[in-house]
């Protein structure tokens, strides 16, 4: 049902990994590495992934201090030529101040270069920055995201078009290339957590990926529900879309070494990147099983996926555990285990519940 | 400890010289605070358009940016138009949901008559909590009639700019006792 977006939905819930690409010092010992390094671990954090045998990697751009994955396709074309087997894709890609036509020659050459299997996540930005620095009204946010997202799932449907729009010149009897492998890439749109941003998702019926950042998951249940009614509602056929949740990930022995581990980073990075911390107070609920931050021991971060996965239905879960300079070697140690005990558990259950 | 003195309108008197009898207060019996006066007259801000504090320049980045980092705030008003003035709502507008948690936040008013003696119940108190400031709830309303060229002249009122100062950094001193006390109960 989801062939077109790439989804088995036998082999059970796909498990990924996506990175802002940020590039903050390590609060534990105030040193940062250099954005070539920081760019060569996150290649090499997507090879670890392929090898664990996770089903997705994406890159995120951000324009502004703090990030190193501005031009965030280059670094997916580095991974797509060293990396055979996983997905891969934007987490997001701005495409409200990028031309769709370049953005989707560039993902189209990433498609070909990994063998099909590059995909584009589509988002509207949280900071701003990028509108004076690439040269865009920040007053056009809203219509230069719809008229341009528009443009490139016009472009993913038709390998010639003519367009007309207020944002770009026209096209005219225009031929996008290359086309990707399989003629069209999966094409998401980022959703930041309201039911009205999940529901303009809908509406399009487009994949939705819902970033989550804390807080109850059956709060975000809500948002999901939001975004399937809607799809319906605009004659939509929701068993042929599929939804994404990402959130924070980190596995240690025990629930308290892992908040312990984690939170420095998060809190740390979030100034830096957001201009204020994560309460102590609300991280630290994420010890209970309801909360959506999956943050724990390995067993107890399978129950919270799982619980997760019984309330949403989703398809995808992307885990992003590197942000706020967490050193290479955290990262691989949670790669064994999600390798060695989280991933069976999860297709496990997963995979039979889709009736296999 | 941080302490912001915000002088929220950008015409005039009143509420600047009841502010420099806080500073002054604070200077003298509270020396370990780092006191800094944001007087909005002596700046030029953008309205709020929704965009992160971070996202601003000039101004509007460093009023934002120095209130983030306070850790007290004592904000002085005028009322406008039976309400706070766009001024300083503007200030709210510019910084993020629940910028004010972990910050105590007091303030005094200063108005022509008594008949607004609400406006700070009604109209100030909510938008502090709902971005999460510690409030002192006792505030000092401060009338016209308590000035005179520029200096205030009112023994009680000058009494109780005293008590709202010490109020608000005792306030502070217990809800940091309690923060710690919370943050360390997690164990990480």
């Amino acid at each position: 049902m989801m062939e077109k977006y790439r989804i088995d939905q036998k082999k059970g819930m796909e498990f990924g990994l996506y990175t802002l690409g940020d590039h903050i010092a390590n609060p534990f010992t105030g040193k940062r590495i250099s954005a070539q390094q920081r760019i060569q671990e996150i290649i090499e954090l997507a090879k670890l992934a392929e090898q664990a045998g996770l089903d997705f990697f994406s890159v995120g751009e951000s324009h502004q201090d703090y990030f190193t994955t501005q031009a965030h396709s280059v670094v997916l074309a580095a991974i797509a030529q060293a990396t055979n087997n996983i997905k891969i894709g934007s987490s997001s890609t701005i495409i409200s101040t990028s031309d769709p036509v370049r953005v989707y020659e560039d993902f189209a050459a990433i498609d070909l270069i990994s063998d099909g299997r590059a995909e584009i996540i589509a988002g509207r930005a949280s900071r701003i920055g990028l509108f004076d620095l690439l040269g865009y009204d920040v007053q056009d946010y809203e219509a230069l995201f719809e008229e341009k997202f528009n443009l490139l799932l016009q472009i993913n449907e038709n390998e010639k078009l003519s367009w007309e729009g207020q944002y770009r010149a026209p096209l005219k009897d225009a031929k996008v290339l290359p086309r990707p492998k399989d003629n069209t890439l999966p094409i998401w749109r980022a959703v930041g957590g309201t039911p009205a941003s999940a529901m303009k998702a809908g509406y399009t019926g487009v994949p939705m990926m819902l970033a989550t950042l804390g807080g109850p998951a059956s709060a975000f249940k809500n948002v999901i529900d939001a975004y399937r009614e809607t799809a319906k509602r605009s004659g939509h056929d929701t068993a042929e879309l599929p939804v994404g949740v990402t959130g924070f990930f980190h596995v240690a022995e025990t629930s308290q070494d892992a908040l312990k581990q984690i939170y420095p980073y998060i809190n740390e990075g979030m100034k830096l990147t957001n201009g204020q911390g994560f309460p102590k107070q609300a991280f630290a609920q994420a010890k209970d099983k309801r909360s959506v931050i999956n943050v724990g021991s390995p067993q107890e971060v399978i129950e919270k996926i799982l619980y997760q996965y019984e309330l949403f239905g989703h398809q995808r879960y992307l885990a992003q555990m590197d942000f706020g300079g967490v050193p290479f070697e955290q990262l691989a140690k949670n790669i064994e285990v999600i390798a060695e005990e989280i991933l069976p558990a999860i297709r496990k259950y997963t995979g039979k519940n889709q009736g296999e | 400890m941080n302490v912001i003195g915000l002088s929220g309108s950008i015409v005039g008197s009143k509420t600047r010289t009841a502010m420099d009898v806080v500073a002054k207060e604070i200077n003298e019996k509270y020396p370990e605070a780092e006191f800094q006066l944001i007087d909005l007259k002596d700046y030029d801000l953008q309205f709020s358009d929704g965009r992160n504090y971070l996202d601003y320049s000039g101004d509007t980045a460093s009023v934002t940016r120095k209130i983030m980092e306070a850790d007290v705030i004592i904000i002085g008003t005028p009322v406008f138009q039976a309400s706070i003035p766009a001024s300083l709502k503007n200030i709210f507008d510019l910084l993020p949901a629940g910028a004010f948690r972990d910050k105590v936040v007091s303030f005094f008013i200063t108005a022509g008559s008594s008949k607004h003696y609400l406006v700070a119940d009604y109209q100030l108190k909510p938008t502090l909590a709902y971005m999460k400031a510690q409030i002192v709830q006792t505030y000092v309303y401060i009338e016209e009639k308590s000035f005179q060229q520029k200096e205030l002249i009112d023994d009680d009122v000058s009494f109780r700019l005293e008590r709202l100062v010490e109020d608000t950094l005792d306030t502070f001193e217990a809800a940091e006792c309690v923060r710690k006390r919370k943050e360390d109960s997690y164990g990480f």
